[in-house]
């Protein structure tokens, strides 16, 4: 799937929760669900340092050029949201992840969650993604 | 009417909705509401008496001095000080901080020595003392608070080892009236009279004290005393350093620009007197302004049997519905003298997942290291939460509070 479809199926998904509550519990949930990164990865260089919360992202390369990413935090609700930018661009090409329009965020009404000021680390945490699709992408 | 009802009156902002819900506002020691009588003058100031003080002989710029002055000598009044020379008029208590730590810095009055701090300070009293350091060679003398898992959990300052430390070479105390992380008041009368006795010089910094408890800075004898105008029912952009006359006298400048200045030639210059010595610049004349109708409020507030009832009222309810909550872990539980400031953690619980749930449910509340990692990375794991309450929160807000929290750890701890 594209990361278009991809954001559209989330955008569904979310279509269904018209209470913040329904729609925070999801996002616990998913942060719960979320595939951890392993303890022995979770070094500096992989920190985000976000202030209040803190978010580590690694990222890996198969043979056919594509990303693979995996991230944690030690805040549940920031590791749902994270759990959700991973979907978006897992497995995708450094091309198709640098020219991405990131709508979904906005969508489902978490924006706030990725402004710059907030102090989740999600923004820091997209253009960590960004900056590794780059580097991918030129080298 | 009862007493909250009528106060909250004045308070338009308190009407409003977040998240949907009525907002139940307990950040309040980051900082507080404005009243109607601060909003009202500063419209009136803006629309009306707009000009630069103390520059022109206009009609304008007479009124707006006028206005600016008044608002020195509400901030004199209301925390004692002998003389209107003593209050120096800066952005804020950082500012005012900044001002005293460069200065001694810069006059040669640390060289050498050590500068005393609590363990429970906010980082505007750490950091500007930090680089008064390295201008002057001085170090960081820090002393213990009794609050932890490990400790007897009262907040209260070290006594011994401040007394101990008092006596390795320093030059300085810097203390806070009360942190904003334990909420506790520290005996700074008694701290003061310490160092003085070695010939100390101390500055207390009062930006959550003076929003609790009434300050008289000739009983409590410290050589400077700081604080905030947001705090404390004012704008934000103001704030109050008052120093000794003796110490404002024998310190450097701070800034230089218009205003503090005496004479000005290429070769020398000369200085205002007090207190513009240290004014430079223009002031943000409207937020000093409105210090008067601020400080009115929380005088009268100070002086009302009402609200010091309803104070307590909301701390009985507040401790109350902190211990009904399992697993929450409140900082300096055991004081025997607090503001009604509370920071906590809760088992199992992120504090930054918390306060965002809280947020939905229209609860207001502050979370991370709150400006003071040193105490916050010792006693919560590098974040907490925080409630703060003023005089206008009521008890229903601290209903809606536990009922909110309760909620918001079921979420997430399910
Ligand atoms: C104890 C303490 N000191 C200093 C400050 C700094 O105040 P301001 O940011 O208004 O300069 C604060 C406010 O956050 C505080 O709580």
């Amino acid at each position: 799937m594209s990361i278009k479809e991809i954001q559209d199926q989330i955008i569904e998904e979310f279509s269904i929760y018209d209470e913040w509550l329904d729609k925070y519990e999801y996002l616990i949930d998913l942060g719960r669900e979320m595939p951890l990164v392993a303890e022995s990865d979770k070094t500096d260089s992989n920190l985000i340092d976000g202030c209040q919360s803190r978010v580590w992202l690694t990222c890996s390369r198969s043979a056919d050029g594509r990303l693979h990413f995996a991230a944690d935090s030690d805040a549940i609700i920031t590791k749902g949201i994270i759990s959700l930018l991973i979907r978006v661009f897992e497995g995708q090409t450094p091309q198709d992840i640098l020219a991405a329009d990131l709508y979904f965020i906005d969508a489902i009404g978490l924006k706030e969650n990725l402004s710059p000021t907030r102090a989740g680390g999600l923004m820091a945490m997209v253009k960590r993604i960004l900056a590794y699709a780059q580097e991918a992408a030129e080298g | 009417m009862n007493f909250v009802q009528q106060i909250r009156g004045s308070f338009p902002i308190l009407g409003r909705k977040a998240g949907g819900r009525p907002l139940v506002y307990f950040d309040n020691a980051a900082t507080s509401q404005r009243p109607e009588s601060v909003l009202d003058l500063q419209q009136q100031l803006c629309s009306g008496h707009n000009a630069n003080i103390h520059r022109a002989v206009h009609t304008l710029s007479y009124e707006a001095t006028e206005a600016y002055e008044a608002g020195r000598k509400a901030a004199q009044a209301f925390i004692g000080a002998a003389q209107p020379e003593e209050i120096v008029l800066t952005a804020g208590a950082t500012a005012a901080i900044n001002l005293v730590a460069d200065c001694m810095a810069r006059g040669g009055f640390l060289s050498g020595g050590a500068i005393l701090l609590t363990e429970a300070e906010h980082h505007s009293n750490i950091v500007p003392w930090q680089m008064a350091c390295e201008k002057s060679g001085a170090r960081l003398e820090v002393v213990p608070v009794a609050a932890g898992r490990d400790f007897p959990n009262t907040g209260a300052v070290d006594m011994e080892a401040y007394r101990a430390a008092l006596r390795r070479g320093v030059k300085m105390v810097a203390i806070t009236h009360v942190s904003n992380i334990l909420g506790v008041v520290n005996p700074v009368k008694e701290m003061v009279a310490e160092a003085h006795a070695l010939g100390i010089p101390v500055l207390v910094d009062g930006a959550q004290g003076i929003v609790h408890r009434r300050v008289d800075v000739q009983d409590m004898d410290c050589d400077f005393y700081v604080f905030s105008g947001h705090k404390i029912y004012a704008p934000t952009g103001i704030g109050v350093l008052y120093g000794k006359r003796q110490w404002l006298e024998k310190l450097p400048p701070y800034m230089g620009g218009g205003d503090m200045v005496d004479k000005v030639t290429f070769e020398k210059t000369t200085y205002a007197d007090l207190p513009l010595k240290f004014e430079a610049g223009t002031a943000n004349f409207v937020a000093a302004a409105c210090l008067a109708p601020a400080l009115d409020l929380a005088t009268s507030l100070a002086l009302s049997p009402d609200a010091r009832e309803h104070e307590r009222a909301l701390m009985a309810a507040m401790a109350e519905s902190l211990q009904s909550i399992p697993g929450l872990w409140l900082a300096a539980a055991d004081a025997t003298d607090r503001i009604p400031l509370y920071s906590f953690t809760i088992e199992g619980v992120h504090p930054l997942d918390a306060a965002m749930l809280m947020d939905k449910m229209g609860v207001a509340l502050r979370s991370g290291h709150m400006c003071a990692e040193p105490i916050v990375d010792r006693i919560g794991g590098g974040s907490m939460l925080r409630a703060s309450l003023m005089a206008y929160n009521t008890l229903e807000e601290v209903e809606a509070f536990r009922a909110a929290l309760e909620r918001t750890v079921k979420m997430l701890k399910q």
